[in-house]
C-alpha cells in the first residue's frame, strides 16, 4: 500500500475509552481530596458534598464497562488492544472503588467531627497526598504507556503502608492513655486504612499498565514473564 | 439454495422472526423497506416472507450460513436477480417509498441509484481512469472533460484510492492489487452518484490489511450512502455494521442493532450461530 491506512474507527473508540477512564480518575482523585480536606478543616458542608456526589463516577463505571463489553464483542481485539481493554475493565473497577472509599472517608469524618480533635492531623494528610499522587501517576502511566512511572507507583505503596502503621501505633497510644479518644481515634485509623486501600487500587492500576504495555504479570510479586 | 423445512431443526418450525427485534430504532428513516418478499429459483423458494426495513445512512449487514438467502435478498434490492433465468419474485421492495418491482421501473436507473460491489473485483480491462469514467460517460453525467476529471478524482478519493493511483491513472486497472481493484470497483460504483451501495462479500478474497481498508471505507461512506453488506464473516459484520440481519434457510431470523445481536441476541438460533455452535 502506498499510503498509510486511515485510523480505524476501532482505534478512535479505544481513545474515547481511555479519555473516559481519565475523566473517572480525575473525579475519583477530586473526591478523595475533598474528603480529606473536609476532615482536616472540619467542614460539614464539604462532607455533605462528598457523601452526595457519587453519581457521576457510578455512571462512568457503567459506561466504561459497556464500552469495553462492546469493543470486545464487536472487534475481537488482539495483542496490545486486547490487553488495553482487559486493563480498562480492571482499572474501571479500581476507580469506582476509590470513589466509594472517598465516601467511606467522608462518613468517618462526619463521626470524627462529633468529638474534640484527638490530635493535629499530620500523617493522614501526608498519606492522602501520597495516595492521590499514586493515583495520578498510575493514570499518567496508563495514558503514556510508561512502565517506569508504573513501577514508581508500586514502590510508593510501601511508603503508604509504613505511614499507616505509624498512624495506627500513634493513635493506639492516645487511646490507651485517654479512653475518650477511642471513638474518634478509631475513625482516624479507619481513614488511614481507607487511604492505604486507595494506594492499593493505584498499585493495581500500575500493575495493569505494566501488563498492558509489556505483557508482564507483576501481581503478587509474580516472576516477570 | 434450499428452503426445505424438512431439513430444518425443530426450532425453525416455531416462528423465529421476532417482530419486535425486526424493528430497529424508529428515529432513523428507512431507506429500503422489504415487505412479504418471496423469491423462487424455479420451484424452490429461496426467500420466505421477508419483512425488513433498512435504515438510511447506516451499514446493515446480512449474515447467515451458505444458502440462507442473504445474497439472494441483496440482489433483489437492485433487481440483479432479473438476469437469472427461471427466477420469480413476489412481494414488495420499496426504496424511498417506491416499489422497484413496479411495471414502470427503469431498471438501468435503479441500478445507478443502487450500486453494487461484488465478491470478486471485476474491473474492466481498461485504464484506471476509464474504469471510473465509464459510467459517467454512459450516463452522460459529465459532459465536459474537466468535469469528468473532477468526478473521477472525487470518486477515487471517496474510495480511498486516489493517493495510490493518481500518478498512474492511465495504467491498466488489471495491474492493481486485489484490494486496490476492489476499491476501484467501489469508486466506479460511487461515480454515478448512487444513494445505496450493496456489497456482496466485498473482502472475502482479500488479505487482512486490504480487508481492513474495505471495512473502514464502508464505515466512512455511510455518512453519504446507505450500505448493505453481505458477509460470511461474522466478525466482519460485527466490526463494520450498525444493524445486522441473521438469515437461516431463507428466513429472516433476527434483525436489530449489531451490538445487541452479538452481545444479547433475542433468538436462540441467532445465539447458536454467533457463538459458532452451528453454521
Amino acid at each position: 500500500m502506498a499510503t498509510a491506512s486511515p485510523i480505524p474507527h476501532f482505534q478512535e473508540e479505544l481513545e474515547q475509552l481511555k479519555t473516559r477512564l481519565l475523566e473517572m480518575g480525575g473525579l475519583a482523585e477530586d473526591r478523595v481530596r475533598a474528603a480529606i480536606r473536609a476532615l482536616v478543616d472540619r467542614d460539614d458542608a464539604l462532607i455533605d458534598h462528598v457523601l452526595s456526589g457519587d453519581q457521576p463516577i457510578n455512571e462512568l463505571h457503567i459506561e466504561v464497562d459497556g464500552r469495553c463489553f462492546k469493543l470486545l464483542a464487536l472487534h475481537q481485539p488482539m495483542a496490545i488492544d486486547l490487553r488495553a481493554i482487559m486493563s480498562a475493565i480492571k482499572i474501571n473497577t479500581d476507580l469506582e472503588r476509590v470513589g466509594d472509599l472517598a465516601v467511606n472517608i467522608a462518613e468517618a469524618a462526619r463521626r470524627y467531627l462529633r468529638h474534640q480533635p484527638v490530635k493535629e492531623l499530620i500523617d493522614i494528610p501526608r498519606m492522602a497526598d501520597i495516595a492521590q499522587a499514586m493515583l495520578r501517576d498510575a493514570l499518567d502511566s496508563y495514558v503514556r504507556r510508561d512502565t517506569a512511572l508504573a513501577e514508581h507507583v508500586l514502590n510508593e505503596d510501601d511508603v503508604l503502608d509504613t505511614l499507616k502503621t505509624d498512624v495506627f501505633r500513634e493513635l493506639v497510644e492516645f487511646m490507651v492513655h485517654a479512653p475518650s479518644t477511642i471513638e474518634p481515634g478509631l475513625d482516624l485509623i479507619l481513614v488511614s486504612r481507607h487511604l492505604e486501600r486507595i494506594g492499593d487500587h493505584a498499585t493495581n492500576i500500575a500493575e495493569d499498565v505494566i501488563f498492558m504495555v509489556s505483557a508482564r504479570d507483576v501481581r503478587h510479586h509474580a516472576p516477570h514473564s | 439454495m434450499s428452503a426445505q423445512t424438512a431439513e430444518a431443526p425443530s426450532l425453525l418450525r416455531a416462528p423465529v422472526v421476532s417482530r419486535e427485534s425486526a424493528q430497529p430504532s424508529p428515529s432513523i428513516p428507512d431507506k429500503i423497506v422489504v415487505r412479504d418478499l418471496n423469491f423462487y429459483y424455479g420451484a424452490k423458494r429461496a426467500l420466505e416472507s421477508i419483512d425488513i426495513s433498512i435504515p438510511a445512512n447506516l451499514v446493515t449487514a446480512f449474515i447467515g450460513p451458505s444458502g440462507c438467502g442473504k445474497s439472494t435478498l441483496l440482489r433483489t434490492l437492485n433487481r440483479m436477480n432479473d438476469i437469472i433465468p427461471g427466477t420469480r419474485v413476489d412481494g414488495e421492495v420499496l426504496i424511498d417509498g417506491r416499489d422497484i418491482y413496479a411495471a414502470r421501473t427503469d431498471v438501468v436507473a435503479l441500478r445507478r441509484r443502487v450500486g453494487m460491489v461484488f465478491q470478486k473485483s471485476n474491473p474492466f480491462p481498461k485504464s484506471i481512469f476509464e474504469n471510473v469514467a465509464y459510467g459517467l460517460r454512459l450516463n452522460r453525467i459529465a459532459r465536459r472533460k474537466s468535469d469528468l476529471y473532477e468526478l473521477v478524482e472525487q470518486s477515487l478519493r471517496q474510495a480511498a484510492l486516489w493517493d495510490e493511483v493518481k500518478d498512474r491513472l492511465h495504467d491498466s486497472a488489471l495491474a492493481l492489487s486485489g484490494g486496490q481493484q476492489q476499491r476501484l470497483c467501489i469508486a466506479r460504483a460511487l461515480a454515478v452518484k448512487p444513494d445505496v451501495l450493496l456489497m456482496d462479500e466485498p473482502a472475502s478474497a482479500l488479505d487482512p490489511i486490504a480487508t481492513q481498508r474495505i471495512e473502514e471505507l464502508a464505515y466512512q461512506l455511510k455518512s453519504s450512502y446507505t450500505i448493505v453488506i453481505v458477509t460470511h464473516n461474522m466478525q466482519q459484520a460485527a466490526r463494520v455494521s450498525d444493524r445486522t440481519a441473521f438469515f437461516w434457510l431463507g428466513r429472516l431470523v433476527e434483525f436489530g442493532p449489531t451490538d445487541r445481536l452479538f452481545t444479547n441476541p433475542g433468538q436462540k438460533l441467532t445465539e447458536d450461530y454467533v457463538t459458532g455452535r452451528f453454521g
